[in-house]
């Protein structure tokens, strides 16, 4: 069958796909985006989360045909994802990003050699500086989980953030650097509030 | 080629400056938090094939036939191979004894063994091709504990074994077996005023790691093979395969794609072969990725094991023996249980002087999962057995169990079992007064404030199985000895090759080894030694491949002593080269260039008096240094067979931990509040990475104190449990606030003083956890992991 779905605000279609195939596989080997990470294809570690209408999903879950017309935001989006709304903020539509919104930006593309050039969102750049990728495997589930939920809660407790992230496997940090990274990244986010 | 996905060059940029001793960032930080970073799962080829494996749904049968007709009759499938297909006489590997078929012959000996081989052109073809292959068994009895593989009429799980070990094993079915006598440990008994023994049982640990078994094989045009895997040791691999394949070494080109995560995991050989054979059949790049399902199958895991033990202590809290045997199950295939077996007994003891002293360790062949490196290896194990002893016998001298512990902590210069010296610092009493100074979580908070408790913070958690009621507090303490390096005499060395030269306008250094980056974090300690003996800014770390010699493995806590070690000695070698072209260049201009010593710093030539002799530019310009050098840390030798004596360590780690648990004791759930670690690290070469080390090596011993178990059904030997659905690791509300205390003793003989750190941590934190239990609930509990029925007695 044929999938017509947008990825990371580009408009894309998949062919031959078979009924049994699941969003991740599509993503990770028909669209170039392994970016979402197959480390249990069961729903249990949060590896290959991404958005989907807003929602994060886990992608191994959804078989491909659910997301036809849907909009797919992957851990390859994510800064782009993060600064649209950092400038829809000023209009005042915090707290989450309608389809239309979403559908109106793109990806923007990075080298993907070193990955300079990448303007980070801000949790990208707490991880890096909080010491919370190690493997780095589960790191692209984390930061999309991590995301959202510093979209809807800005200020979260620690206990907001372990519930928040309870879905999301670690087996290198001890998880201590990904809290950190999250307190860090809600810190930058408040200061930066304020500046404003 | 047209491979996407490959491994990539890691420019250190400018950003970050440090050299050893800062928390500078990793280097491939940015490309992970993108999505970019490639990992073995990743490699893409647009010509393609899927690889599956066929594995045994029985642990000990005879393979009465096989046939692949179906299978191959199927459109997309392009090759099905079995053990008759292996293309030379070379039919087996393993990491020390060659015992394990790429492809199981006669029999399979234990559940999930690889028996075929399919490449399709589409993953769901090659298991629907896999799932058409028709297998006839005929069943065998299947061995699973000690007494069924040392029984006098026991089958043997190899027959006509002519391994080294097999002169010296008590029975074919043991793989390996070293006593340790030191001492006369039933004379020194009779001194003792209390004597305390028990029996303990240590779970089945999966290591875990996130990123599947996977890589990808493309065939040569001169008849060899390149093959891009996630391993830990990339020339080991390389030794095992070529045979196997038939070609030469040169033949088979390996390259480290990127690793998520291995604790032990990826030292043996899972999907390499099979991918290169396939590749080699069909003419088409091969692409393999076990689904978590085949990953519990594709790795050895850690050794289960029962432990004996014995201690007495005088009244006044002087231990005066031990007894130990220590008896591991390392299933169907060797890995690495000789050398577990030599950690298991060499630090059966602890960290602690007892001069008395007998021990044995042995390791099983069983028809279970094939067992072999896991984080801590064999010291694990006997740690969680040994400080259960030290607390029993504090209790019943009524005697404080940390000062119980610290009276009785060795210290430089103590002589091990093995009757080898500790020389260098064994700060034990000092970090066990470290752990118990570290400031307390408050007293159950959810009481103290009078109100509804927050059920998050409680057992059970969300669950919202207790609202505080029946819930109690139990802190327990641990500390523990772990080996740092390859020991018995392994000769245990690395290959680095640095280059420098100036590249655009700016001198560059270049460092190449073969040590896979596991996650651990050598890539960014590799650039700081490099900026801190060449006095660059930029470091470029070149991809790991067999193109240069062999670093030895990212295991044992070894990879910054012994890789760090030659990068640190190429570098000063380039250094020297780098001052020779500039004396010959400028040494006219100023008498320091024959006289002072002479530093690279900053970009610049100085004296050691900070006086500037010369740009690394202009020395540089035109010209290159590219040096490759092996580096070894002082030998180790074997332990005696008989005695166990013998000088077979390089260094030790050592950590204590102190946990701090709640217990639900009606429901028999456990909420582990804090799991505070002091640990001495020597040098902390990048002070970040080592707390995010210990962090994550105290969490893997959490989770095997409260919850990681695979489950073998011990009358089929099958595993019940291959799925992160069954096998649980903590998550973020399972693992509770690490404070992390980092104390650092230099060890003379180590490159900058440093220690190995990863895996110390991993040995205390379980019985500090288990101790804690037991103080909460006054039951004895030997084994782990802790399960709700061992708490409430169901």
């Amino acid at each position: 069958m044929r999938v017509n779905f947008t990825v990371n605000g580009r408009k894309q279609e998949a062919d031959d796909v078979w009924e049994g195939e699941s969003l991740l596989y599509v993503l990770r080997e028909r669209m170039g985006l392994p970016g979402s990470k197959n480390a249990c294809e069961q729903g249990e570690c949060g590896s290959c989360t991404v958005r989907l209408d807003g929602v994060p999903v886990c992608a191994c879950l959804v078989a491909a045909g659910q997301v036809e017309g849907r909009e797919v935001v992957t851990v390859e989006g994510l800064a782009d994802f993060a600064k649209q709304r950092e400038e829809g903020c000023a209009t005042g539509a915090c707290g989450g990003t309608s389809l239309q919104e979403a559908q109106q930006w793109q990806a923007k593309g990075t080298d993907s050699q070193t990955g300079e050039g990448d303007e980070l969102a801000p949790i990208q750049q707490a991880f890096i500086d909080a010491g919370a990728v190690q493997c780095g495997f589960c790191t692209p589930g984390l930061l999309v989980a991590a995301d959202e939920l510093l979209e809807r809660n800005a200020e979260p407790s620690d206990a907001d953030i372990r519930e928040a992230l309870s879905g999301n496997l670690c087996r290198c940090t001890g998880y201590e650097k990904i809290l950190d990274a999250v307190r860090l990244a809600a810190a930058r986010q408040e200061r930066q509030e304020e500046a404003v | 080629m047209g491979v996407t996905g490959t491994p990539t060059n890691i420019n250190q940029g400018s950003k970050t400056k440090g050299g050893i001793g800062e928390s500078t960032l990793r280097p491939d930080g940015t490309l992970k938090v993108t999505g970019e970073f490639a990992y073995s799962s990743d490699m893409w080829h647009e010509d393609m094939l899927w690889g599956h494996t066929l594995r045994s749904t029985t642990a000990h049968a005879e393979i009465r036939s096989i046939d692949t007709s179906e299978a191959l009759a199927m459109p997309g499938v392009y090759a099905v191979l079995t053990y008759d297909d292996l293309p030379t006489e070379v039919k087996n590997y393993g990491l020390e004894i060659q015992d394990t078929p790429v492809l199981a012959h006669g029999k399979v000996r234990h559940h999930g063994e690889p028996v075929a081989i399919v490449a399709a052109d589409h993953p769901e073809t090659a298991r629907r091709a896999a799932a058409k292959i028709k297998i006839e068994y005929v069943e065998l009895p299947v061995i699973t504990d000690e007494a069924s593989a040392t029984a006098p009429d026991a089958l043997l799980i190899h027959e006509g074994r002519d391994d080294h070990h097999i002169g010296h094993v008590p029975h074919p079915n043991i793989v390996h077996r070293q006593p340790i006598v030191r001492g006369n440990a039933d004379e020194a008994a009779k001194r003792a005023d209390v004597i305390v023994s028990g029996e303990y049982v240590f779970g089945m640990q999966d290591q875990a790691f996130l990123g599947p078994e996977s890589g990808m094989a493309v065939p040569g045009e001169d008849g060899g093979v390149d093959l891009y895997v996630a391993t830990q040791w990339l020339h080991s691999d390389l030794k095992q395969i070529a045979p196997v394949l038939g070609l030469p070494e040169e033949k088979v080109r390996m390259t480290l794609s990127g690793v998520g995560g291995a604790f032990g995991g990826r030292e043996d050989i899972s999907m390499q072969i099979h991918a290169c054979l396939l590749a080699l059949r069909t003419g088409k790049p091969v692409k393999i990725v076990y689904n978590r399902f085949e990953s519990f199958f594709g790795h050895v895991h850690r050794h289960p094991a029962k432990l004996w033990y014995e201690h007495g202590a005088t009244k006044d809290g002087k231990l005066t023996h031990m007894k130990c045997r220590i008896v591991l199950d390392g299933g169907a295939y060797a890995s690495a249980s000789p050398a577990v077996v030599g950690n298991a007994s060499s630090l059966s003891v602890g960290p602690y002087v007892v001069e008395d002293v007998d021990i044995e360790a042995i390791a099983l062949y069983t028809n279970n999962p094939p067992c072999g490196a896991m984080r801590g290896f064999g010291a694990v194990q006997a740690c969680f057995a040994y400080e259960a002893q030290m607390d029993k016998l504090a209790a019943k001298l009524d005697m404080d169990p940390v000062e119980f512990r610290r009276m009785n902590a060795m210290e430089q210069g103590t002589l091990l079992p093995t009757g080898q010296p500790c020389d260098s610092p064994a700060p034990v009493a000092e970090l066990l007064r470290r752990i118990k100074a570290m400031p307390m979580p408050p007293e159950q908070q959810w009481l103290a404030a009078g109100e509804q408790a927050d059920v998050r913070a409680l057992p059970g958690g969300l669950s919202n199985t207790t609202h505080g009621e029946g819930v109690v507090r139990g802190i327990g303490y641990a500390v523990g000895i772990k080996n740092v390096g390859f020991s018995e005499g392994f000769d245990d060395y690395s290959t680095a090759r640095v280059r420098m030269e100036v590249i655009n306008g700016e001198p560059v250094a270049t460092v190449h080894t073969a040590m896979a980056e596991v996650g651990q974090g050598g890539v960014t300690v590799h650039a700081q030694i490099a900026r801190t003996e060449l006095g660059v800014t930029q470091v470029t770390i070149h991809p790991a491949d067999t193109q240069v010699g062999s670093a030895g493995s990212t295991s044992a806590s070894r990879q910054t002593y012994v890789t760090g070690g030659a990068v640190k000695h190429t570098c000063e070698n380039v250094r020297e080269k780098v001052l020779e072209i500039g004396r010959a260049k400028f040494g006219s201009y100023h008498p320091a260039w024959a006289t002072a010593e002479l530093l690279l710093e900053g970009g610049k030539v100085v004296t050691d008096g900070g006086e500037v002799l010369a740009d690394l530019v202009d020395v540089l310009e035109g010209e290159s240094v590219d040096l490759e050098l092996e580096w070894r840390h002082r030998p180790t030798e074997a332990f005696d067979l008989v005695t166990g004596q013998g000088n077979g360590h390089v260094q030790y780690s050592f950590a204590a931990h102190r946990a701090v648990v709640e217990v639900d004791t009606e429901l028999g759930l456990v909420k582990v509040i804090e799991l505070a670690v002091a640990q001495d690290v020597g040098k902390a070469l990048n002070p970040l990475s080592v707390v995010g080390q210990i962090q994550g090596g105290t969490t893997q011993g959490l989770g095997v104190a409260v919850m990681e178990e695979i489950i073998v059904d011990p009358k089929t030997a099958k595993v019940r449990n291959p799925s992160f659905t069954d096998y649980l690791i903590p998550t973020i509300l399972d693992t509770p606030t690490i404070p992390v205390d980092v104390l650092e003793l230099a060890d003379e003989n180590a490159p900058y003083g440093l220690r190995g750190i990863g895996e110390a941590p991993t040995l205390s934190s379980t019985p500090a956890v288990l101790a804690a239990i037991r103080n909460a609930t006054g039951l004895e509990l030997n084994r782990t992991p802790v399960r709700p029925e061992h708490l409430t007695g169901t």
